[in-house]
């Protein structure tokens, strides 16, 4: 196997007198989907924050491309091409298809020495890359807001990947859908893994890691319980991990194990 | 809104075709444009014959629109940041009162008090945004506090130096600078000469301007309000920085996101905003010769309700500057119009709550259909 795109060694994370992360390592290869999967409170976004750039690592070291690296801030990780797309946070619902798919990267175009925002250029990507993610718009006037919420994660997901995203961070992108839409969203996900992308994708929902994942990755209590393969790990043990053993076995027991 | 998912079948069949006409009608600027045609329609069926659309009458009205369309366009664009400024009106007192005092008292040329002003005004604009973004305080009351605070001074200053409130004299100062016709001159006189030598508009038949056309050119007022007004609508609508007010206004995190400097554009939307006031405030005070320490009192409250007739959502993130200055004309026209119409001039804010309230509720429900809030 080639070299990781993003190996994070060893991330210590300490809010004052908590410790967030104690000591997490993570590699994530391009082409993959690397499910990172935990409870609340696992640390999953503490993780993910410090990989986009977000919070800086009290401890340990982030490679990205062999290369070591020093996020400041959440530009820099985008510059690099980390792209993160959260759950609530990724569209303005009141503005166009168009306008959010190129917020904070509008093409302009000058006429008479004065730079104009392209919007003939950005209507008509932004329609090409809808059609490619199976969304069918009315037109890239069309408010974000009138899109279900698994739509705008895909509008969100294909604005990252078009602007040239080498990691795709997924922030528990299905945790409020509904089936079809989730269905929809895992669809894009394993499009945008095919093109050679790593995805990173949150979630605590195993099933939904399951139906895209190759290689799993528990978190509980701030540190990893190890990275499984597709294939070698089944269901309830992901399950079993992600709760942290014991109290588990014995709700699943008084649940009839529909958990 | 997972229920809603779980019923959607594939979604082609769910986009609706909408036909061209009810897309060209489903615009932020709807209600402006309603109420526009409702009050033209209103004073030339009751006002037709009272001299309000003669030449006279319609640079009257057209100069009280062009003074709410001035801070309508800043008001408007500060609103889709997400920001509210309520000192407007102090600030136009307070703009007034430094160029009387920089010009009258201190005898400063008078291009020399009008630019110092601008600069001390807008940066009063990016203090108002700088505490606004420091402090995340809502700008309501940023801005509420320094509606007092600047008010306060413009009725202090003069009473300490001058022992009055209304500083004179500056028409005469004035007279041969270089910068005060830019806001206090008129543009077209030759035109409007020419005009009532054929008998296009009216002459003044006695007196000492006998001969003369009785509208003599277009105040520089109106220059302004409609330069600003096209520049506001191609800035918010065409540009990239249009594309961030929008986002700023939206949902500012989401916008940080992606890499949009908020604090950035909603500091300079506080200072354009600043900018407008003190526009508004050269140009009346360049017409009157005077600066009074009660000038712009409410204004700040007129400029909103303008923005909103437009269109504008109040928590920010849409409006549009056309439906703004559509407002403003609408504000205009109610105003003088029910003053030709012969109607008690209290019953002007009567009119213009109903107009107002009914403007919003159509925006409402246009805005709903457009951007598929609930």
């Amino acid at each position: 196997m080639a070299d990781p795109i993003i190996r994070m060694v060893d991330i210590e994370k300490h809010f004052g007198s908590v410790i967030a992360l104690a000591g997490v390592t993570l590699e994530v290869f391009s082409g993959e989907c690397h499910c990172l999967l935990g409870d609340n409170g696992a640390g999953k976004s503490t993780f993910i924050k410090t990989m986009s750039g977000v919070h800086k690592p009290t401890a340990g070291e982030i490679f990205f491309e062999g290369k070591i690296m020093n996020f400041v801030n959440p530009r820099d990780a985008i510059n690099a091409g980390i792209a993160t797309v959260y759950q609530d946070l990724a569209m303005i619902p009141l503005m166009s298809v168009s306008r959010n798919f190129f917020m904070g990267n509008e093409p302009l175009k000058r006429i008479a020495g004065i730079s104009f925002f392209d919007h003939q250029f950005a209507n008509r990507v932004t329609m090409e890359e809808m059609r490619k993610m199976g969304i069918n718009l009315r037109g890239p006037d069309q408010a974000v807001g009138t899109l279900s919420g698994g739509e705008r994660q895909t509008v969100a997901i294909s604005r990252a990947v078009y602007f040239g995203a080498k990691v795709l961070i997924l922030d528990e992108p299905t945790s409020a859908l509904g089936v079809r839409q989730t269905a929809n969203v895992l669809a894009t996900i394993d499009k945008v893994r095919k093109q050679g992308i790593a995805v990173v994708f949150i979630t605590h929902n195993v099933r939904h890691a399951m139906a895209v994942g190759d290689r799993f990755t528990v978190l509980n209590r701030g540190k990893t319980l190890g990275t499984a393969e597709r294939g070698k790990i089944t269901p309830e043990e992901l399950q079993d991990l992600m709760a942290g053993g014991q109290e588990m076995v014995e709700l699943e027991g008084s649940l009839g194990g529909t958990v | 809104m997972s229920t809603t998912a779980q019923a959607q079948t594939p979604a082609d069949e769910r986009v609706k075709e909408i036909s061209a006409f009810r897309k060209a009608l489903i615009r932020p600027e709807l209600g402006g444009i309603c109420g526009t045609i409702i009050v033209f329609a209103f004073f030339l069926l009751f006002a037709h014959d009272s001299g309000m659309f003669n030449s006279q009458g319609v640079i009257n009205w057209s100069v009280v629109s062009a003074q709410f369309t001035i801070i309508a366009v800043g008001a408007c664009l500060l609103m889709i940041a997400g920001e509210f400024d309520l000192s407007v009106g102090s600030m136009i007192g307070f703009a007034g009162m430094m160029i009387a005092i920089f010009s009258a008292t201190m005898d400063w040329p008078v291009w020399l008090a009008i630019i110092t002003t601008f600069a001390l005004c807008i940066s009063l604009g990016a203090l108002n945004g700088f505490i606004v973004i420091r402090t995340g305080l809502p700008s309501f009351i940023v801005t509420l506090a320094f509606l007092f605070i600047l008010r306060g001074f413009t009725i202090y200053f003069p009473q300490l130096i001058e022992r009055k409130t209304i500083i004179g004299g500056i028409k005469d100062i004035s007279a041969n600078d270089w910068l005060a016709p830019v806001f206090g001159g008129k543009i077209l006189t030759g035109f409007f000469q020419w005009l009532g030598e054929i008998g296009a508009i009216a002459t003044f038949e006695r007196g000492n301007l006998a001969g003369k056309p009785v509208v003599d050119g277009i105040p520089m007022l109106i220059v302004w309000a409609i330069a600003l007004v096209i520049f506001g609508h191609v800035l918010l609508t065409k540009t990239r920085f249009g594309n961030w007010i929008f986002a700023s206004g939206g949902d500012a995190q989401a916008a940080r996101y992606v890499g949009v400097p908020v604090n950035r554009v909603k500091i300079l939307m506080f200072m354009f905003t600043a900018f407008c006031a003190t526009v508004f405030a050269t140009c009346q005070v360049m017409e009157f010769g005077s600066a009074g320490a009660d000038r712009g009192l409410l204004k700040e409250f007129e400029a909103i309700i303008a923005v909103v007739i437009g269109g504008a959502l109040l928590t920010g993130g849409y409006g549009s500057v056309i439906g703004a200055a559509l407002g403003a004309l609408i504000f205009g026209v109610v105003q003088q119009g029910l003053f030709f119409a012969g109607v008690e001039s209290s019953l002007f804010r009567v009119f213009l709550g109903v107009l107002l309230l009914m403007a919003v509720i159509l925006n409402t429900y246009i805005r709903r259909m457009i951007t598929g809030e609930r």
